[in-house]
């Protein structure tokens, strides 16, 4: 397996989606290459941090507007 | 005569449709569960689409606000929360282009860039790269990070890996077929891959132990 043929696999690999067989033949590719664990490692990093980040707080306030948008909604229909 | 009966669980009703029900049969309190329930995800989707604070809340009012009066719409066929997020993701997009003053915006933008498809940057991180920054400090690199990123990548990245969507449910919501997803899903990983790295990687003279020569 090569770099390119490995990179073009890495997002099943990394979603869990490789047959047995993929994923021995992955794995052996990374036994040799670096490179390519680096790679793996710090792209499966890069998800992970996104995840347990919340980036974007909700706003105070903004909860009890749109309930009361929706209540008024409610009250037309 | 065969007798077809459903595995056990296998059909088992997402807890979404019983309040689905209920506020088409008039208790809108339980629309107000579904706000609590998802409010922080379409918040913070609007917010990745549209990068402003501002319309971010009025999408998150508008999304939910739509999705109730054209409750009786919804098929049941996707999920309650996919179908939220459909219409958040064009409530966004409707923004960007008000924005704009009527320019066409739409999820294929500044995707023809070939950044990231190689990685460059090959140095590995430090053990915890997070721990060299403060909570402030890295919520700012993560978030000009994922800013700097094509728009047409950042939706499937956030759809699919920081909310949670799967590959056909991120297609669904997008219209865009499952290879399009899968190819800029794995180019977005990258290019973030990428950009962390200027931040992230291990310093020189760094060993295992975490302590600097």
């Amino acid at each position: 397996m090569t770099c390119t043929e490995f990179l073009a696999l890495l997002d099943d690999l990394l979603d869990g989606s490789v047959t047995a067989e993929t994923r021995a033949e992955l794995q052996a590719h990374l036994g040799r290459c670096g490179h390519c664990e680096v790679i793996l490692n710090t792209t499966r990093k890069t998800i992970e941090i996104y995840r347990s980040h919340e980036l974007y707080d909700l706003p105070p306030g903004l909860h009890d507007r749109l309930h009361a948008a929706i209540m008024n909604r409610c009250r037309k229909c | 005569m065969a007798n077809i009966q459903p595995i056990e669980g296998e059909f088992e009703p997402h807890p979404d449709v019983a309040l689905v029900d209920r506020v088409r049969g008039g208790d809108v309190l339980a629309f107000d569960t579904l706000v609590r329930k998802y409010e922080r995800q379409i918040f913070r989707i609007a917010q990745h689409i549209t990068q402003n604070r501002e319309d971010a809340e009025d999408v998150m009012q508008d999304a939910f606000l739509k999705a109730y009066e054209k409750l009786g719409q919804f098929q049941g066929n996707s999920k309650f929360y996919t179908w939220l997020v459909r219409i958040a993701v064009n409530e966004s997009l409707m923004r960007l282009r008000k924005r704009r003053t009527g320019k066409m915006v739409s999820i294929d933008e500044d995707i023809e860039t070939e950044e990231g498809s190689v990685p460059r940057d090959l140095a590995d991180w430090a053990p915890d790269p997070e721990q060299n920054y403060n909570q402030a400090e890295l919520a700012e690199i993560l978030r000009k990070t994922i800013q700097g990123l094509p728009q047409g990548f950042r939706i499937v990245f956030v759809l699919r890996d920081v909310e949670g969507l799967s590959t056909e449910e991120t297609a669904e919501t997008l219209g865009l077929s499952i290879p399009a997803v899968k190819s800029r899903l794995l180019r977005a990983r990258l290019q973030l891959r990428e950009r962390l790295s200027r931040y992230f990687r291990r310093k020189k003279g760094f060993i295992e132990t975490g302590v600097e020569k």
